[in-house]
């Protein structure tokens, strides 16, 4: 009748492809989330039962039912520890520089540029790297040093992109302030920028030490060995990692093995989920008292 | 550099094309009572602290300021007015040299703070900054307690003794006039004090420094009525002992609290002298058009 | 210390009694900072140039890592001809008869990442579009930290579950398809690279800027014509990118396949069959105790440097795309 459109009524067809995209988007979320629920749950439900302290505290066994993951996780401990020595000064210090103190110029780009494809190298190609040059170029062998050594090369620029994150939410008044005030640049940084970033840098931190935690690629590169009956006391040790005596464990055909690596995940997963959830507590109890 | 203004009341016939005189005449807001405003002839007579002599400033190509002279007087009240982006704050920062934080910045000319050249190449910027004292617009408290807002100044240049630090906290804040508000919770967060009162604090963090100079630029554009006239009324106590220069937009403010103005206009500086006879009696069409409110 | 004094005797001349007294109230700060004061300036440059090393080592990655690879690679082509490793169709450095042609290799990979892409992108896209323009804040809140925590699941974690959970079930659908299979690779890569295409499509997704959502329905759009004719087009190149960053994380990801697709190189696209990546192989390598300077040894080097090129390549080109878009919103 009229050629003008009712403002009551939407056009049908667009009203059903709209529902129907809709519905489309929101499946896929839902796809995610049950992915996710369904991952843990079958784990779960394959390692609760071989779950225990003695499971801990044992050492690696041939027979399912003596094995334990005392060595792996002492052996994770360690290169944790080590790869968070190395890893957060040189890290947090390559930050500080790259948004602190070095010009605008080409080099600063270079640098730049040069981070961010050494997020996107495969894990593995560290592997080989630390291959050649930690264990062979510099003789420290298949030892737990090797191994933090080139973890640290895994997580290094993913806490220096995390760090320059944080320290770039830094207004720059604060900076300003801290000069007017006769301040040098690294006292700026040190008593202002550095306190006020802390949370964020915390944050990149412990999330970039729990993705060094769950690799296992890397360190097969350099020589870590799947069976390691004692935990490691000096640098020079061989190692195993939890992520190793899982991958061995489920590389093996027995079902029982198959629960002892669903438990180890477990224990893992417990450890990883918790410094993540120390980082959400960090972002929020230190990172909104700080508006600006 | 300084012409005194005795000479440039003779200047004055001449510069001015059109002197109108049944324009109303700006009149000056009433002073607080018990402060005195310096007058033209005690302006005179006052000891030269900084002098500039044309200087110029470029950001990378733009020149930003040309060939601006201009003399400070010691403890006096300077105004620098003029539209947005004449270059009030870029000469502001020339001062303490925060301008080298930009890159591709130049300076030509001179400043002289007591005879020293600011801009020479033996000056050393962390000393210079202990000297002078910048507040800044947006009050910009470091996010960490009062006490170690004001006490950072002092903290960095050495001072470590709790004892000195607090005494110097204390006095810092008494003559900020924030101590009585906040003397029972220095440990507290500066953000959460009021705007009014961090940009007291900043104030306060700036003395600490026991600077000789305070440079403030637009130090009460974000505050409300009541915090705007605390803070002037502050400056009126703060230049019995400091030199102060503060940018404005507030013809009021101008006139309420400076004993000298100086007007800017697209980086030159059109006309300085003493509040007074530049609020009253401005020498140049320019000048007047701004501070009656017909610019433009 | 020593300029200081010199600079307070020199104004002191010239500045007459007023400055003496101003100048003797602000040294008092000075002295307090003693010998410091002289030190400052080399303690200063101490720092930035630790500071400077710092980042300096970063270079140095990545030129260590270029140097290793083509040290050993370049032995290594002394006795395999790079053309006969560039097209040989027979992969199987360990047996006799020897033969180095990568393809088997680069072809397992390629179908891994593939068929994760397959599997990744229409379920990352969607969510990305969902999260980003339908679903409400609370929403978001508690799936964007789901989508961390599954972003956060080792590698290793998810070769467990292809072997133990989602090869049986093919087994079940295609009686065909044996224990190792590329297909449950695919799907558990495609599960890893999913929060990552999810969060980054987002994040390109809410960097349109709103008023061009408000143009488009000021024009009588609905949200669907909004959201495919307008946003999506609009935030194409950096979805894009999204999808190569995902793509190079498969291309690159070891223990998953490892665990999952087997280790017999195979020219072959049937997704049901055993095959090996080249990470797999590398690991493959590792694990043995190959001595040091043999052919052999060298191989790793030779594909780890293949693998670094492809995923370099590809960053590059992502990077590049995103920081063109970064530009155009600015
Ligand atoms: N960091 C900078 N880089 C380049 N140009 C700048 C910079 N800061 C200011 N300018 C330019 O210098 C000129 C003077 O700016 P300035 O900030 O000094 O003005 P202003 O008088 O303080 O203005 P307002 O009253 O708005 O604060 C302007 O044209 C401005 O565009
Ligand atoms: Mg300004």
């Amino acid at each position: 009748m009229s050629s003008k459109p009712d403002i009551y009524t939407t056009k049908r067809r667009g009203r059903i492809t709209n529902m129907l995209f809709t519905s489309a988007c929101f499946l896929a979320t839902m796809t995610c989330i049950f992915l996710l629920v369904l991952l843990i749950w079958n784990i779960i439900i394959q390692g609760k039962g071989w779950l225990s302290w003695e499971f801990i505290e044992r050492l690696p066994s041939r027979f399912p039912d003596k094995a334990g993951i005392k060595t792996a996780l002492w052996g994770s401990i360690w290169l944790i520890s080590l790869t968070a020595m190395f890893s957060v000064p040189l890290g947090v210090g390559a930050a500080l520089y790259l948004e602190e103190y070095a010009p605008r110029s080409r080099w600063r780009k270079l640098i730049q540029l040069n981070i961010a494809n050494l997020a996107g190298v495969p894990s593995i190609v560290y592997g080989i790297l630390g291959l050649g040059l930690f264990v062979r170029a510099l003789q420290l062998e298949r030892s737990v040093l090797s191994g933090a050594l080139t973890l640290t090369l895994v997580v290094l620029p993913i806490i220096i992109l995390a760090s320059q994150e944080a320290l770039r939410a830094v207004p720059d008044s604060i900076r300003r302030s801290a000069y007017a005030l006769g301040a040098t640049r690294w006292q700026t940084v040190w008593y202002q920028v550095l306190p006020a970033s802390l949370p964020g840098i915390m944050t990149g931190v412990i999330l970039s030490l729990s993705r060094a935690l769950g690799e296992a690629a890397p360190l097969i590169a350099v020589g870590a060995m799947a069976y390691v009956p004692f935990v490691p006391e000096r640098l020079t040790d061989e190692f195993t990692a939890l992520p190793i005596q899982i991958f061995i464990w489920t590389s093996r055909p027995q079902e029982d093995f198959h629960h002892l690596a669903a438990a180890g995940i477990l224990v893992l997963l417990v450890v990883l989920v918790s410094m993540n959830a120390i980082a959400i507590f960090v972002r929020h109890k230190y990172g909104k008292k700080i508006r600006w | 550099m300084a012409s005194t203004p005795s000479v440039k009341k003779h200047m004055q016939s001449s510069d001015k094309t059109t002197s109108d005189h049944s324009k109303s005449p700006i009149v000056r807001p009433s002073i607080p009572e018990g402060k005195s405003m310096r007058t033209a002839d005690e302006l005179a007579q006052a000891t030269e602290k900084i002098s500039v002599t044309d200087l110029s400033f470029y950001y990378s190509e733009n020149r930003a300021l040309t060939d601006i002279s201009l003399s400070i007087p010691e403890r006096c009240v300077t105004a620098f007015i003029g539209p947005s982006g004449c270059g009030k704050s870029t000469f502001l920062r020339c001062f303490n040299r925060m301008n080298d934080m930009i890159e591709g910045t130049r300076v030509e000319g001179e400043i002289l703070l007591e005879g020293q050249n600011i801009y020479s190449p033996r000056t050393d910027i962390v000393s210079l900054r202990k000297r002078i004292g910048m507040v800044f617009q947006k009050s910009t408290p470091f996010p960490k307690s009062i006490f170690d807002n004001v006490s950072f100044g002092p903290k960095i240049a050495g001072i470590r003794r709790k004892k000195d630090l607090f005494e110097i906290v204390e006095r810092s804040l008494q003559r900020s006039a924030l101590w009585d508000e906040v003397k029972d919770r220095l440990s507290e967060s500066a953000l959460n004090l009021s705007g009014g009162q961090q940009q007291r604090l900043c104030i306060a963090r700036a003395l600490a420094n026991d600077p000789d100079i305070l440079l403030m630029d637009e130090p009460a554009s974000a505050l409300d009525p009541a915090s705007t006239a605390r803070i002037e009324d502050l400056i009126f106590e703060l230049k019995e002992q400091y030199t102060i220069v503060i940018v404005t937009h507030n013809m009021q403010q101008a006139a309420r609290v400076s004993d000298q103005a100086a007007f800017f206009y697209q980086g030159l500086l059109v006309e300085s002298g003493a509040t007074e006879e530049l609020f009253t009696n401005p020498r140049k069409q320019q000048t007047e058009d701004y501070i009656t409110g017909r610019f433009g | 210390m020593e300029d200081r004094s010199n600079q307070e005797q020199s104004t002191k001349i010239e500045g007459g009694e007023a400055a003496v007294i101003q100048l003797s109230r602000v040294s008092s700060l000075e002295k307090a900072g003693g010998l410091w004061c002289s030190l400052r300036p080399f303690y200063e440059g101490c720092i930035h140039f630790m500071l400077f090393v710092c980042a300096s080592i970063s270079i140095l990655v990545t030129v260590g890592i270029v140097v290793v690879l083509l040290y050993e690679s370049v032995q290594f082509f002394y006795d395999v001809p790079i053309l006969e490793f560039l097209t040989g169709t027979r992969w199987s450095p360990l047996l006799k008869p020897q033969h180095f042609g990568i393809l088997p290799l680069l072809c397992g990979t390629m179908l891994v990442a593939g068929g994760s892409a397959i599997v990744a992108v229409p379920i990352g896209l969607g969510t990305a579009i969902y999260l980003s323009e339908y679903a409400s804040p609370r929403f978001r809140d508690i799936v964007k930290p789901m989508l961390e925590i599954l972003a956060g699941i080792p590698s290793v974690v998810f070769g467990y579950l292809a072997i133990v959970f989602v090869s049986p079930i093919i087994r079940e659908i295609f009686p065909s398809a044996g224990v190792f299979n590329a297909a449950s690779a695919c799907i558990v890569v495609g599960i890893m690279i999913l929060p990552m295409i999810i969060s980054l499509s987002e994040d390109i997704l809410q960097s349109v800027p709103l008023s061009l959502r408000a143009a488009a329905f000021a024009l009588g759009a609905n949200k669907f014509e909004v959201t495919v004719r307008v946003i999506v087009p609009a935030a194409l190149s950096g979805i894009m990118a999204s999808f190569l960053l995902a793509i190079s994380r498969a291309i690159g990801e070891t223990m998953a396949v490892t665990l999952a697709a087997g280790a017999t190189p195979k020219l072959t696209l049937n997704p049901l069959e055993s095959i090996q990546t080249m990470t797999a192989y590398i690991v493959q390598v590792s694990q043995g105790d190959t001595p040091t300077g043999t052919l052999e040894y060298r191989t790793i080097f030779a594909v780890g440097l293949a693998l670094f090129i492809t995923t370099m390549v590809m960053n590059v080109i992502a990077q590049y795309i995103l920081s063109r878009v970064g530009e155009r919103y600015e």
